[in-house]
């Protein structure tokens, strides 16, 4: 067993993608599974026996790298197909397989029935595939190509229900502003091999050190555009608009995608390049400022949604958010711990959230539930754990993650993001349990719901399937390949945070002035807060809900809730500012000058082609009367 | 014989211009496959005509054997010409060429 | 001065030749327009005889008028084309159908005599090339050009064959 089995991690995914893709419709649902399914299992083993082969002998000089191929060679620009295994991407690569295999898992029986089952997979594996190039990848160049490939299949999971137009427009909200970062983080790459004249990691982290003096303006622009790509990625201000929205797809791709892995490419990027970040203390403050602005506009707006995917969507924005903030004060390694424990507690609680909605027909509104402890036990106590430990309750394992990022942003001296974080925690706790009080506790509000909703869609009740039928309860499912995910995942999200990362060779620590400033009360503020946090919700949504609805109707009270809810009307306000301009331009130049010009040419063509087609009507008479036209001309050239 | 019975070349040459001029008068405006033929046939003697006056003019064989040369190339297209009209009129019931035009353009 | 023996046959010949063809051109019966054709041909072979080419006038004889022209009555007599193609050459030949030809050939005539007709003249057949001469030649430096005319007659007579045959 030797690392250089390291390719054939990304080989099993990107096989099963192509063999999916090329037998659509010809092969059997189980046939699809097993290999959508298996190809990310062995994908996931062999991670496994990398992962211990590295942590007991580890490669010379913490890292191994295995050259594939050169990619391309053009001038003096010949970027390198290979691939790095390191603690980093060690850990990267473990929650994508790792996690990935369990969701992958659980899409076979969530999508079960579906008429797109393989290309549902195909799309996943091509999904993996990519996102193990992005993190696996020791060029930037090659991490960009992972990038856009992650993207590609992020759209179209989003859309993969493509019949619904409102999904393809989600799709292709999230592509295009995912592009506009992909754009910053091209142009980035461009300064960076203008510069450097390099993109291979290592040498530009090597580089840039020797090339650029503490605080360079080149570089601080290079930094800032990176932040970009990855602000586009990782859904944070701002250009998050996209990442409700992308709650379109399946909830498998959403536990996958837009929680536990792609989203965080972002964080993955910042942690890679971070020595750039280094050089540059503007850009590493933009990241945390992004980092904490999001994580607090983002846990108002979960207080406010209805809909328990978006909520999910919008606590997954609060804590990338998080990481941002601890990227910002150079807490690398907890940033990275962060996104692992996050990977585990968010992908059990979409998953969890995605049982709810099939338990409920396709109901994803959490006030037409209720109660429903009661009916789907199993699912109730993956919810509670993933809940607690996304509110970072002790003894799970957001709670040593969380902490240590508030911990760290605290004794590095940046109280102001500390504070934003503490209040994001508040938050945390406020909206979380309010799911939960909402949709497991309190009255069965689907009983008298339904029938209302019956009624008024009777016509197309039994094509739609949506929401419960009269009389009928909250069922859950029975089968292993339901119930062995969630409990895998419900034991990492409480014991995620034992696990120690073995980054301490590819990510410094941060700088700590003081150890000893703070102290206990410090370090128990946040557990402190959030336990104030989940009694307000308590008070809210279970003991007094009157209170939050006469707040809802309040004078004052409305609108802000209703900005809230509305993301704090960046939809509305990149609507006007972008899309509404862009739609008037292309308006007004909807018989495209240039076009106009360029029409002209082929339009010559075609009556010159009309012309000559017309000589050849196989008259020979004309022929001969050409001939001798052409004769007497021929002469009278001669002549002259 | 002696000089003074020489014909001018120049005179030869202007009686098979005439009689080329005629024969691509006969092809544009035949309609009959025969008569266009026959015209053919004429434009091609006028040519060989040209050759064996200007063979004749510097005293020399070439102009001849280009004769004989025209004279093969006659043959050929008689042949594979009165052919292709027995072809046309069994497929058409007739010699007129504007019925085998069905090359639209 | 009068002129000679040779001088009254070549312009003889030639006003025979050029009216034969006129009425080639403008006949209506195919039989009668043959026979002219032949008329034309045998004037032109007598021209040839004035300019001392005599073998050239021989197989303008032997292979024009005869086998060539042979194979024209052949075809005429199989496809058997009477009265019916008269009347319907009386149908095409209007006036009108003649105008466009009629102009352009004789544009075309008149650059070609604008191009041959010189200021002075130059004499032509004052001596006779005897066939032996022309064979000389043939065999010599044509020798190529006798396997390919060669080579084309076989083509032609294959094409023919193949063309010819019935379905």
């Amino acid at each position: 067993m030797s690392f250089n089995l390291l390719f054939l991690v990304f080989l099993f995914p990107l096989l099963g993608f192509l063999t999916l893709a090329f037998s659509r419709g010809r092969i059997s649902e189980n046939a699809a599974a097993v290999i959508g399914v298996g190809s990310i299992g062995l994908s996931a083993a062999l991670t496994a026996l990398l992962g211990f082969q590295f942590l007991t002998h580890p490669p010379e000089g913490g890292a191994y790298t295995q050259l594939l191929w050169t990619w391309m060679n053009v001038g003096g620009f010949a970027p390198q197909f290979s691939l790095r295994l390191d603690g980093l991407s060690l850990v990267m690569m473990s929650v994508i397989t790792g996690v990935g295999f369990f969701i992958h898992l659980f899409a076979s029986w969530y999508m079960r029935g579906d008429e797109g089952f393989a290309r549902f997979f195909s799309y996943m594996n091509l999904f993996i595939a990519s996102m193990l190039f992005l993190v696996l990848g020791d060029n930037l160049l090659f991490l960009y190509f992972g990038w856009e490939g992650v993207g590609v299949a992020s759209y179209l999971l989003i859309g993969f229900w493509y019949k619904d137009p409102a999904n393809g427009l989600a799709a292709r909200k999230a592509f295009v502003v995912t592009r506009v970062g992909d754009t910053f983080m091209a142009i980035g790459l461009f300064i960076l091999f203008h510069e450097l004249g390099t993109l291979n990691i290592q040498d530009v982290m090597a580089r840039a050190a020797v090339v650029w003096p503490q605080g360079s303006t080149t570089l601080t622009i290079a930094a800032l555009l990176l932040l970009g790509g990855a602000v586009g990625k990782s859904a944070q201000l701002p250009l998050q608009t996209w990442l409700p929205d992308a709650m379109a797809g399946p909830t498998p791709v959403s536990a996958l995608i837009h929680a536990a892995t792609m989203v965080t490419a972002g964080v993955y990027l910042i942690a890679r390049t971070h020595v750039l970040f280094e050089l540059s203390p503007f850009a590493l403050q933009c990241v945390g400022v992004v980092g904490a602005v999001t994580l607090v506009m983002a846990g108002f707006t979960a207080l406010m949604q209805t809909d328990i995917k978006k909520i999910l969507a919008y606590s997954t924005m609060s804590q990338i958010g998080y990481m941002f903030l601890a990227l910002g004060v150079g807490a690398y390694q907890p940033a990275i711990f962060h996104l692992m424990t996050h990977a585990f507690f968010k992908a059990l609680l979409f998953l969890s959230s995605g049982s709810v909605i099939l338990a409920m027909h396709h109901e994803q509104d959490i006030f037409k539930m209720g109660n429903l402890r009661k009916h789907i036990p199993l699912v109730f106590w993956c919810m509670l754990i993933g809940t607690m430990a996304l509110t970072a309750l002790p003894f799970t394992s957001g709670f040593f993650s969380k902490d240590e990022i508030l911990h760290e942003a605290y004794l590095t001296g940046h109280t102001d993001l500390w504070l934003a974080g503490l209040f994001g925690a508040f938050l945390t706790a406020v909206y979380s349990f309010r799911l939960i009080f909402i949709t497991f506790f309190g009255p069965e509000r689907w009983r008298k719901e339904s029938h209302a909703h019956h009624d008024a869609h009777d016509a197309h009740a039994d094509e739609a399937h949506h929401g419960l039928a009269a009389n009928e309860n909250p069922h859950g499912a029975k089968t292993l390949d339901h119930h062995i995910p969630l409990l895998v995942l419900l034991a990492l999200a409480i014991f995620g945070g034992f696990i120690h990362l073995p980054l301490d060779g590819v990510l410094p620590h941060a700088v700590i002035a003081d150890h000893h400033k703070g102290g206990a009360f410090i370090e128990y503020l946040p557990l402190i807060v959030t336990l104030m946090g989940i009694a307000l919700s308590w008070y809210l949504f279970l003991k007094n809900p009157a209170l939050p609805e006469r707040l809802k109707n309040g004078a004052v009270t409305k609108y802000i809730g209703k900005f809230w809810q509305s993301a704090f009307g960046f939809d509305w306000l990149y609507d006007k500012l972008f899309v509404q301009p862009f739609l008037w331009l292309v308006h007004i130049n909807r018989n495209d000058i240039v076009d106009v010009v360029i029409t002209k040419i082929p339009n010559a063509f075609h009556s010159a082609h009309g012309f000559f087609a017309a000589t050849q009507n196989g008259r020979m008479r004309n022929y001969a009367f050409a001939m001798g036209v052409g004769a007497c001309l021929v002469i009278v050239v001669v002549l002259l | 014989m002696t000089e003074v019975t020489a014909i001018p070349m120049e005179h030869g040459l202007i009686l098979a211009a005439v009689l080329f001029a005629l024969g691509f008068a006969g092809v544009l405006v035949r309609r009959n496959i025969i008569f266009m033929l026959m015209s053919i046939e004429v434009m091609m003697n006028s040519a060989a005509l040209a050759f064996v006056v200007a063979g004749s003019r510097w005293q020399q064989a070439d102009g001849q054997i280009m004769f004989i040369l025209i004279l093969t190339l006659a043959a050929a297209e008689a042949s594979v010409g009165l052919a292709l009209v027995l072809q046309l009129y069994r497929r058409f019931q007739t010699l007129d060429v504007d019925a085998a035009g069905e090359m639209r353009g | 001065m009068m002129p000679t023996i040779i001088e009254i046959c070549f312009y003889a010949a030639a006003a025979v030749a050029v009216l034969s063809t006129f009425l080639v051109v403008t006949g209506k019966n195919p039989v009668h327009a043959l026979l002219y054709l032949v008329v034309s041909l045998f004037a032109v072979a007598m021209i040839f005889f004035t300019l001392g080419a005599p073998f050239a006038g021989a197989l303008e004889i032997i292979v024009y008028a005869g086998a060539i022209m042979v194979l024209f009555v052949f075809v005429v007599m199989m496809l058997n084309l009477g009265e019916a193609v008269v009347q319907q050459e009386k149908l095409w030949l209007t006036p009108r159908a003649w105008i466009g030809p009629a102009l352009l050939s004789s544009v075309l005539l008149g650059l070609l005599l604008y191009v041959l007709v010189p200021s002075d003249l130059h004499m032509a057949g004052a001596t006779t090339i005897s066939p032996k001469q022309v064979g000389i030649v043939l065999y010599g430096p044509y020798l190529l050009a006798v396997e390919l005319a060669s080579m084309l007659l076989l083509g032609a007579l294959v094409a023919a064959y193949h063309l010819g045959k019935h379905e």
